[in-house]
C-alpha cells in the first residue's frame, strides 16, 4: 500500500529534531511541505525557515539519515514559495518551545513593523510584565527578553 | 544573442540584489566581536546572516537562469571586483560606530519598501525571497532606527558623530534607487518595482528619524554612484580580496 508507506515515511520526516532547538522536529516547525513515496523511493520537500538560518544544510542532511536508518532512499529538496511563516508552527510545536524557556512567537500576518512590539508572556512565570533587551539572540530565530516578575531571562521566537 | 528567451536581464537583476546584501554583510561581519557591547555583536551578526541568507537565496536562483551550471559560490568567490554591481553605500568602510549605524539605518529604510515591492513580482522565486526578506528587514530597521534615535538626540558627542556619518554617507543614497534599461524591462513584465516610487517611501522614514533624532542631512551633496557599473572605490578590492582568498586558494575544497 503506498499510502502506508507515504505516512510511514512521513512520520520519520516529521520527528526529525531541528538541530539548533532539539525540543522541537521539523514537523513542529511546519517545515515539511511534501513526502511522496515510490516504492523505498522519498521525494521530500521542506521549506526553509529563516533566511540566514545556517541549520538548512544540516536539517537535509538529517532527513537523508532518518529516512535512510528506516530503509528509505531520500531526496530532499527546498521549496521557496509559499515562504515559511511561523504561523505554520503547529499547537503542539509551540507548547513545546514554552516548556523549553522560549516564548512562542505572535503571529506574523504581514510581518509589518509595528506588529513587532506586541506584549509577551514569559514563558516560566506567565507574567506581561517583560522586557526586550537585544533585538536579536542565540540564533537567527529568537530575540532576548528579561521577566520583570520573575527576573529570569528568556528567548522569544521571532514572529516572521 | 538577445531573443525572446534570452535570460540575461533577470540575471544581470538578481544579481544586483544579491550583490548588494552580500557586500552589505561582508562589512558587517569585519565589524563583529567590536561592537560596543556584546548584544549589539549578535545584533550585528545575525542581521549579517540574513543578509547573507538573501544573497545565497539569489545567487542560486542566478545559476538556475543563466544554465550554466553555476552555483552560489561561483558568484560570491568567482567573480572578480569589477564584476561586483551592489551600490557604493553598502561597500563603504566601517568607520565608527555611529558610521555603521547610519549606514544600515540608510539601507534598511530602503530595503523595508523594496523587499515589500519585489513580493510583489510576478516572478514567483524572487516573490518568495522578498516576501521573507521583508520581514526579516523589519527587524534590522527596528535596530538601526532606534541607534539612531538614541545617538542622534543622545550626548553632544554621540551626535555630533552621527551627524557626521549622516554628512559623509549621504552622497550614496541617491544610487540606491538607480534604475536602467535592466529595471526599466523587467518592469514591463511585473518582475521588477519601479524604483522611484520607493524613493517616496525612503524619503518618508528617513525624514521623520533623522527629525526625532535631531539630525539633518545635507541639501547640496554631489550624488555619488558607479558601483552597479562596477566601478567600485579602492578599499572593496581589499574587501573581495579577503572574502575570497580562502576559496581560491582551496578551489572546490568542501567540509
Amino acid at each position: 500500500m503506498v499510502t502506508d508507506v507515504d505516512t510511514r515515511a512521513r512520520e520519520v520526516v516529521e520527528g526529525v529534531e531541528d538541530p539548533e532547538l532539539p525540543y522541537v522536529t521539523i514537523g513542529d516547525l511546519g517545515m515539511v511541505r511534501d513526502v511522496q513515496a515510490d516504492g523505498t523511493q522519498i521525494t521530500v520537500k521542506l521549506t526553509p525557515t529563516y533566511t540566514g538560518c545556517p541549520a538548512t544544510e544540516q536539517i537535509r542532511d538529517d532527513v537523508c539519515v532518518a529516512l535512510a536508518d528506516a530503509g528509505y532512499d531520500a531526496d530532499v529538496s527546498f521549496v521557496l514559495s509559499p515562504p515559511w511563516t511561523t504561523d505554520w508552527i503547529t499547537e503542539v510545536g509551540r507548547e513545546k518551545l514554552t516548556k523549553a524557556g522560549i516564548a512562542p512567537p505572535h503571529q506574523a500576518g504581514d510581518g509589518h513593523e509595528t506588529r513587532l512590539d506586541l506584549p509577551v508572556a514569559c514563558p516560566r512565570c506567565g507574567s506581561r510584565h517583560t522586557k526586550r533587551y537585544g533585538d536579536f539572540g542565540s540564533t537567527a530565530c529568537k530575540t532576548n527578553f528579561v521577566c520583570e516578575s520573575c527576573r529570569e531571562p528568556f528567548e522569544l521566537f521571532k514572529a516572521l | 544573442m538577445s531573443g525572446p528567451t534570452d535570460n540575461s536581464p533577470l540575471l544581470t537583476y538578481v544579481l544586483r540584489q544579491g550583490d548588494r546584501s552580500l557586500v552589505l554583510a561582508q562589512r558587517l561581519l569585519e565589524n563583529v566581536a567590536h561592537a560596543p557591547e556584546l548584544e549589539e555583536d549578535m545584533a550585528l551578526g545575525n542581521i549579517a546572516l540574513d543578509l547573507i541568507g538573501q544573497a545565497r537565496l539569489l545567487y542560486t536562483y542566478a545559476g538556475e537562469i543563466d544554465g550554466e551550471g553555476n552555483d552560489e559560490n561561483h558568484y560570491a568567490y568567482w567573480r572578480d571586483d569589477t564584476d561586483f554591481t551592489n551600490p557604493l553605500l553598502v561597500e563603504q568602510p566601517n568607520g565608527d560606530f555611529a558610521h555603521l549605524v547610519t549606514r544600515q539605518f540608510l539601507y534598511d529604510a530602503f530595503a523595508a519598501p523594496f523587499w515589500a515591492a519585489l513580493a510583489m513580482s510576478s516572478d514567483e522565486s524572487l516573490a518568495a525571497i522578498a516576501a521573507k526578506a521583508v520581514k526579516e528587514t523589519a527587524y534590522h530597521l527596528r535596530h538601526s532606527r532606534g541607534w539612531m534615535i538614541r545617538l542622534g538626540d543622545g550626548t553632544d558627542e554621540s551626535h555630533q558623530r552621527m551627524q557626521a556619518a549622516v554628512d559623509q554617507l549621504w552622497r550614496f543614497t541617491d544610487e540606491l534607487f538607480e534604475q536602467d534599461a535592466v529595471e526599466e524591462g523587467l518592469q514591463a513584465g511585473g518582475v521588477a518595482p519601479d524604483m522611484e516610487a520607493l524613493r517616496a517611501q525612503w524619503t518618508a522614514t528617513v525624514d521623520a528619524v533623522l527629525a526625532e533624532a535631531t539630525l539633518t542631512h545635507p541639501e547640496d551633496s554631489t550624488m555619488r554612484n558607479g558601483g552597479r557599473r562596477g566601478a567600485h572605490d579602492e578599499p572593496f578590492s581589499f574587501l573581495i580580496g579577503e572574502m575570497q582568498v580562502v576559496a581560491r586558494a582551496h578551489p572546490g575544497a568542501s567540509w
